[in-house]
């Protein structure tokens, strides 16, 4: 790994650029997304991937405990690092980055494919479950926070008697991780723009590369509203790695 | 793209998902490739039960495989190891490398390059929308902060 893990980075005051005051307009926060996430995975897919190997263990054991044969989603797949986890189940991967998908569908003996999570290529009510690990947190607003997590929870599959329905695992940044290498807590800004250096090869008289990606940290409780919101009902939720993360099922009857 | 793929994906648009013509996706000029992958019998027999059959004779058909028995699979059929190995051949091991996808109730739906391994759907619309002009200086996007390596 090339990012540095020694130094813990402090708050830069001078620095709280303000790009613009909040906006409604849908477009425009597509717009803003794609240049200031969609891109920047687009530039960094090989690097990133580089570093992301390894399932966080409630991923795994969500991925784990499904029954042989579930059918499902990984929305936001990035290189499929979670499509290891289990081949007993097939899982239909996505992703918004063309080249981060390129590199996840060696996994077999699963599929992946190029979508938006605002608008899932996938039909309504099929699916037994779906992981979406570090993903809604790249939307810059309320309500398409709240969109992403509806779009999820409309494709699986609806409950009803003694059959439940298909559950989703979804996992944001949290605001509160003071002791991780960022040291963010509760108070800090939770709209940033968060930087991936990519560093160049000692010798090669290139520079370091600095690329920065919008996210939104959630604090406690916000995953489970916006859940909520979304028509979802929380089954568990809690907080693992810096991230909060819960498990939540389409909201049955009227 | 594998076969199986075709039967759980549609077009991404939310009004053309409203429509029963738009699944499954019809393919046109496809090219395909055999991709040899470890045979797992107990897969094809969990996942069979969950595959669209119809969508799946659908698709089969357009892709010139000879026709599919009427009716899935079912009970002591999936205990033959013949039709699970013909089922891992079709659904799995079978690739779309290049070629169109198109909607029932549409003439044009394709792929922006070639198919890849990939279903580009989205790019289709959403890109092509007139509202995805995008505007020359950085939109006034959230107030955010910049964190500073």
């Amino acid at each position: 790994m090339s990012e540095p893990r020694d130094r813990r980075l402090a708050w830069l005051g001078s620095r709280h650029d303000r790009v613009g005051v909040a906006s409604t307009m849908a477009d425009q926060a597509e717009v803003y997304e794609e240049q200031n996430v969609h891109e920047v995975y687009q530039q960094i897919a090989g690097h990133f991937s580089a570093t992301r190997y390894k399932p966080w263990p409630i991923v795994e054991q969500f991925l784990q405990g499904l029954p042989a044969g579930s059918v499902g989603l990984d929305v936001g797949c990035g290189n499929g690092k979670n499509l290891q986890v289990n081949r007993d189940v097939f899982i239909v991967a996505s992703d918004r980055s063309e080249n981060l998908a390129k590199i996840a569908v060696q996994h077999q003996p699963h599929t992946t494919v190029v979508a938006d999570i605002l608008h899932l290529p996938h039909r309504d009510a099929s699916f037994d479950f779906a992981v979406c690990i570090a993903v809604v947190h790249h939307m810059s607003t309320p309500a398409r926070r709240v969109q992403a997590i509806a779009e999820i929870l409309r494709t699986l599959k609806r409950g009803f008697a003694a059959q439940p329905g298909g559950r989703t695992l979804i996992y944001a940044w949290a605001l509160e991780q003071k002791n991780s290498r960022r040291g963010w807590d509760k108070g800090d800004s939770q709209d940033l723009m968060v930087p991936w250096v990519r560093r160049a090869k000692p010798g090669s008289g290139d520079q370091d590369q600095t690329y920065h990606r919008y996210y939104h940290l959630y604090e406690s409780g916000e995953l489970e509203r916006d859940i909520e919101q979304a028509g979802g009902v929380v089954l568990e939720s809690g907080y693992e790695k810096d991230n909060w993360w819960a498990i939540a099922t389409p909201k049955t009857g009227p | 793209m594998k076969v199986i793929t075709a039967n759980f994906v549609t077009c991404a648009v939310k009004e053309c998902k409203t429509s029963p013509l738009s699944f499954p996706l019809h393919f046109h000029d496809a090219e395909l490739e055999l991709q040899e992958l470890d045979f797992q019998p107990e897969f094809i027999r969990n996942v069979v039960p969950r595959i669209d059959w119809d969508s799946l004779r659908v698709t089969a058909n357009e892709l010139g495989f000879p026709s599919l028995p009427e009716s899935k699979p079912e009970g002591e059929a999936l205990g033959d190891e013949q039709t699970l190995k013909d089922l891992h051949r079709l659904l799995l091991e079978t690739q779309v490398m290049e070629g169109k996808l198109s909607e029932g109730n549409k003439s044009t739906l394709t792929s922006r390059r070639s198919l890849l391994h990939f279903v580009l759907l989205y790019l289709v619309h959403i890109l092509q929308a007139p509202s995805a002009e995008a505007p020359t200086k950085t939109p006034p996007m959230p107030s955010t902060t910049v964190y500073d390596a």
